[in-house]
């Protein structure tokens, strides 16, 4: 699986399945059935040293679960899986020195102290050298801007200040691979900057391999070399962003402005999604040819300005999770 | 209808929601049950008439109270305390309907949720191991009103403990007095009636009594005639009082509240 | 690492020392309220079942301060099932420390030293009352009954959190066996029925708390009619109990980690 020339991978998941068995009540009366439930499906991938991944899905994918899986949190049914080259569910303590871990739903930081004293425990949990954590602290609290909120309980910080005490804590022990969970979930504008900024450099300075899985098509689009996409437990896509929207032959669309508002322009093989004023939104198939298109409708009205738009991610995403566009997945 | 009655009603269904965490709590309830009992049984073997009761009344007593931790709440505490703790109290207060009754109505319905699921094994358990004493239908009814009053009473005491929120920064201390005072003076270590001389007295007349003691004596039949309407005056005159502090001291949160922001 | 951790929990706590301090006292008090139990008890009659106030209190006294330190050590593990409802164990899960050090450390604070208070306090009180025939290993028993009675109760508070593992609403039932542990061993097991002495004796061994050692200090007859050697079984029995509450921790971590509940 490994890339021939590379160092050894990061991540390394051949076939990783994962079923939980649900007691269910069938019905009335206490008559109980087991359901078997399979959440990851027989999923295969590589990641190299260094890279930037982001981990996609609809909700219910099994994105968390092979997160839990990564982390040693849970134990695959069948498949194996190596992160730092170790087995994460055999090697979990020894593994978590190795890695960060942060899960963007939920702190993993202590509710009622002082985020600084948060950290001083982590650092005792990861048994870093007092001198590593002075600096890593320092590098940490200037560029997390941790400063202004360092002695404050962490339930009274905002959710933003939060997520980067946790980004903090994740990193005081100068992880390899960092796996977030949904960072910036819940984060206004500004955060989310400052955490994709942070996640930037850290992978382009520092080489931190970084698994990221989010909704958030924004973290994706500026921060996601490579895109992987589970769906149903099983993997749909593996390769970078272009080749996701090519595979996906996702449609285009081609806004129009004309010279007066009007009906819905009309020509073969384009449709009219929207028209707002004199503007049209026009939905051009991905085997049209934009240049005819353009012309046809310069020759019928008077047209002021024209753009093309290649769709937008998230539009590729919902199709595909929808299932609209027939696709099998490419090996990398 | 007002609202009150649903907030009752929906209480009612959060608290019997999880059946198995309640009978896991009634299952301890029973075992303290058990243990408290055979330690009371000792003590009666060596003085057979203690405080009026006999040996059934003392081991009634020991069940008939541990079912009652659940309805009571005897070991304090009050949701209330965490929303004013988190500040979402403010959406509460302006509420058209009254802190005070949203939070009784919601106290009632909590306890006869803990009354279905927790009351019964104990009481059913110790009776089936230990003779037991019953009342009458007469005497259950009365021991129905003293229930009901000991709840108000509870309720009362709770609700002056969790206001108490808007103005301490840390009430575990406050708690754990509370919690000293209501295990000690409700009779759950030892019946009010083995309390000797003035502690006794003094004990019979706290409002902690009203909330396990007297509502016990009804279930025992200790109370008939004028004593038994005393009786229940005492715990009214208790749950007026609380209420009636609660009420006073509700108006000054708010006013806390609109002034300082929480 | 255990002690760094609570160290650095304690530091925590300390940053707020009347809190803290009041905090202590109103746990010793609450701690208290069962010896001021005893006492009325005692106020009406001068022996239960067969013991004295100093006997009942001496055996208050050694349970107390076993349960107390044990609940120091781990009391903090009960708090499991929470945990596990909560999803906030996949947090401890990721870090290079057992989930049993994390959450028995987990906001450590010295308040947690107040119930040691009275226990201490009333062992200091009741020893020099006991009608004993002291002899020199009558002595030395004292303080090890508490070692193995404080062993006994940390392995009960580990087995009652495995079992949150898998049954995450049990934490109401288990309290049967720690606290009602802790509860039972303060009195004379003479006061409790025979078949009911031989489950806390042969199943959940709380007899080896106090009881059985007491029985060899205060020079006392078995109503089981164990031989001697029972008396001093304590150490091996606090063994085995550890010894089943490490397999019952590890069968229920690693039952979590195969379903993640």
């Amino acid at each position: 699986m490994g890339r021939s020339g590379t160092p050894p991978a990061m991540i390394e998941a051949v076939d990783v399945a994962k079923s939980f068995t649900l007691r269910r009540r069938a019905g009335r009366g206490p008559r109980r059935v087991r359901t078997t439930l399979s959440a990851v499906d027989g999923v295969s991938f590589t990641v190299g040293r260094g890279e930037f991944v982001g981990y996609l899905g609809p909700n219910g994918a099994g994105k968390s679960t092979t997160i839990k899986m990564l982390t040693g949190i849970l134990t695959p049914s069948s498949g194996t899986l190596r992160v730092c080259g170790m087995d994460p569910s055999r090697e979990r303590t020894a593994l978590a020195r190795r890695i960060g871990v942060v899960f963007g739903q939920r702190t993993t930081l202590w509710w009622d102290l002082p985020l600084r004293d948060s950290l001083t425990l982590i650092r005792r949990l990861y048994r870093v050298e007092a001198s590593a954590h002075r600096r890593r602290l320092a590098e940490l609290t200037a560029l997390l801007e941790l400063e202004p909120f360092l002695d404050t309980p962490v339930r009274q910080l905002s959710l933003g200040q939060r997520m980067r005490g946790d980004l903090a804590a994740a990193l005081l022990h100068g992880p390899e691979l960092l796996v977030l969970d949904e960072p910036t979930i819940g984060l206004d504008v500004v955060s989310k900057a400052t955490v994709r900024g942070f996640l930037e450099r850290l992978n382009a300075e520092r080489g931190t391999t970084i698994l990221l899985t989010t909704h958030d098509l924004g973290d994706i689009e500026r921060l996601c070399r490579r895109v992987l996409i589970v769906d149903h437990g099983r993997l749909a896509f593996d390769g970078d962003l272009a080749r996701l929207r090519q595979a996906v032959a996702a449609d285009r669309m081609l806004v129009v402005e004309l010279a007066r508002p009007g009906p819905p322009v009309e020509l073969d093989g384009i449709e009219v999604v929207r028209t707002e004023g004199p503007r049209q939104w026009l939905r051009l198939p991905r085997a049209a040819n934009a240049a005819a298109v353009v012309a046809g409708l310069a020759e019928r009205y008077e047209i002021s300005d024209i753009a093309l738009r290649e769709a937008d991610i998230e539009e590729v995403l919902a199709g595909l999770y929808r299932g609209d566009h027939a696709y099998t997945p490419t090996p990398p | 209808m007002g609202v009150f009655p649903w907030v009752t009603w929906f209480a009612f269904r959060r608290h019997t929601a999880y059946p198995l965490g309640s009978a896991a709590e009634a299952l301890t309830n029973t075992v303290f049950g058990f243990i408290r009992a055979s330690v009371l049984i000792g003590l009666w073997r060596a003085r057979p008439h203690l405080g009026g009761y006999d040996q059934a009344d003392a081991v009634t007593f020991c069940f008939l109270t541990q079912a009652l931790i659940g309805p009571v709440q005897i070991f304090g505490g009050m949701e209330l305390t965490q929303r004013i703790r988190s500040g979402d109290v403010a959406i509460d207060l302006y509420r058209p309907a009254g802190l005070q009754g949203w939070w009784l109505a919601d106290d009632l319905g909590r306890a006869a949720g803990s009354l279905a699921l927790r009351g019964g094994p104990p009481m059913v358990a110790g009776a089936l191991v230990f003779p037991f004493h019953w009342p009458g239908p007469g005497g259950l009814a009365a021991f129905a009103a003293a229930l009901a009053l000991g709840v108000l009473v509870s309720f009362g005491l709770r609700y002056l403990m969790a206001l108490a929120v808007f103005w301490l920064h840390d009430d575990r201390g406050l708690n754990a007095v509370a919690l000293v005072m209501s295990l000690f003076f409700s009779g759950m270590i030892v019946p009010l009636v083995a309390f000797p001389g003035t502690l006794g007295t003094v004990a019979r007349a706290l409002p902690w009594a009203a909330q396990i003691q007297v509502p016990a004596d009804v279930f025992l039949g200790k109370h008939s005639g004028a004593g038994l309407a005393g009786a229940l005056a005492f715990q009214a005159m208790w749950a007026a009082a609380l209420i009636g502090a609660g009420h006073l001291l509700t108006r000054a949160a708010r006013r806390r509240l609109v002034i300082h922001g929480g | 690492m255990y002690a760094l951790l609570a160290w650095t929990w304690t530091r925590a706590a300390a940053q707020y020392p009347v809190s803290m301090l009041l905090l202590s006292l109103a746990t010793a008090v609450v701690g208290a309220l069962d010896a001021v139990g005893i006492m009325l008890l005692f106020a009406h009659t001068p022996r239960i079942a067969g013991f004295t106030a100093a006997e009942v209190l001496f055996l208050y006294g050694t349970s107390a301060l076993a349960f107390g330190i044990s609940d120091i050590l781990l009391g903090g593990a009960e708090r499991l099932g929470q945990h596990v409802r909560e999803g906030t164990l996949d947090a401890l899960l990721v870090r290079p420390v057992s989930p049993l050090v994390q959450i028995a450390t987990e906001d450590f604070s010295p308040r947690r030293f107040g119930k040691l208070l009275p226990a201490a306090l009333v062992l200091g009180l009741a020893l020099p009352r006991l009608d004993a025939p002291w002899t020199a290993g009558r002595v030395a028993m004292v303080p090890l009954m508490v070692a193995c009675g404080t062993v006994i109760f940390a392995g009960l508070w580990v087995l009652a959190a495995s079992l949150q593992f898998v049954l995450v609403d049990s934490h109401g039932a288990t309290k049967s066996l720690t606290y009602g542990g802790a509860f039972l061993t303060q009195y004379p097991l003479t006061l409790f029925a025979r078949d009911f002495v031989r489950g806390v004796t042969f199943a959940v061994p709380l007899a080896f708390v106090n009881w059985q050692p007491s029985l060899y200090v205060l020079d006392r007859p078995d109503p089981l009619g164990l031989p001697d050697a029972a008396r001093f079984a304590a150490p091996a029995v606090a063994a085995v109990v550890c010894a089943v509450a490490a397999v019952a921790w590890r069968t229920g971590l690693r039952h979590y980690r195969s379903t993640g509940s």
